[in-house]
């Protein structure tokens, strides 16, 4: 198994809070990620893809068609936009870096041609990420 | 058996400290043929960086595997506080037997914050310059 991984950077704002709770609940819990007009971050996201290499192009997955997945599915979707009001896929939820990892994943596993998608890793800052992997869970293990 | 979704947040912290690679198992001249510049007995020094990776559910009202202000408290006292600053083998109770390597470093680390108790600690990975790292993830 070979792991190809491309990697790609955005930039968008966002803010926590949850109507749930009250504002100084909100305060609280999510800090100065709270602030009501929204922060950003350049975002660095990695994108590994498991497979064999083809025996004929030696390629696990040809980079310029998963440039252009990435291109369609991710950068026109966040970058340079506000995560909590212009990505359907993030309004009913916090748009915390697990979040945003997670949604990045589901928007991805389905359009890979060749090969799986192995791993999602998004960087918020240098200092903090998240990992997203598909897990089998029950039967032997 | 069905596929699940498995999220882990990581997070890099950094301090400096001193260490001198030296064994009381082996000579001296053991220890400069094995430890070479290491062995200085003055001791030497990194900028260690330490990722460290925790798993466990979102909370669907935060949106969070763990509170970063809680991890952050957490691994300063733990790990940050102790170790920046200070001279591994002499200051760090833990390396006075034991060689302070970045693999026994990493040990260490993932020992002192395997009770955080918001989410479950996955692996420890040191980056001891820009051309070493070293990773630990529990008893296999």
């Amino acid at each position: 198994m070979v792991y190809l991984t491309r990697k790609v950077e955005f930039a968008a704002s966002h803010r926590y809070h949850n109507p749930a709770l009250s504002a100084e609940e909100n305060r609280r819990v999510f800090g100065k990620c709270n602030n009501p007009h929204g922060h950003g971050h350049n975002y660095t996201l990695e994108v590994t893809i498991a497979g064999e290499p083809d025996p004929i192009t030696g390629m696990v997955l040809d980079l310029k068609e998963l440039k252009d997945i990435l291109e369609r599915e991710i950068m026109q979707r966040m970058d340079h936009r506000f995560l909590n009001y212009e990505v359907a896929e993030l309004k009913a939820q916090i748009p915390t870096c697990e979040n945003v990892a997670r949604v990045i994943w589901n928007l991805l596993e389905a359009k890979i041609p060749q090969g799986r998608l192995h791993r999602v890793r998004l960087y918020e800052s240098a200092d903090l990420f998240a990992d997203c992997y598909s897990k089998t869970v029950g039967g032997a293990s | 058996m069905s596929k699940e979704l498995h999220i882990e947040l990581g997070r890099r912290y950094r301090f400096a400290a001193s260490h001198r690679l030296h064994s009381a198992q082996l000579s001296d001249d053991e220890n400069c043929r094995i430890y070479g510049k290491c062995n200085n007995p003055y001791g030497h020094g990194h900028n260690y960086t330490v990722e460290v990776r925790f798993s466990g559910p979102v909370d669907r009202a935060t949106g969070m595997i763990a509170n970063l202000t809680d991890l952050d408290a957490f691994v300063n006292e733990r790990v940050i506080e102790p170790f920046d600053h200070r001279s591994l083998h002499d200051e760090v109770l833990a390396f006075r037997e034991v060689v302070p390597t970045t693999e026994n470093l990493c040990v260490e680390i993932y020992e002192r914050l395997k009770s955080f108790p918001n989410a479950r600690l996955e692996a420890v990975r040191i980056e001891e310059t820009s051309n070493n790292s070293f990773e630990y993830a529990g008893k296999s």
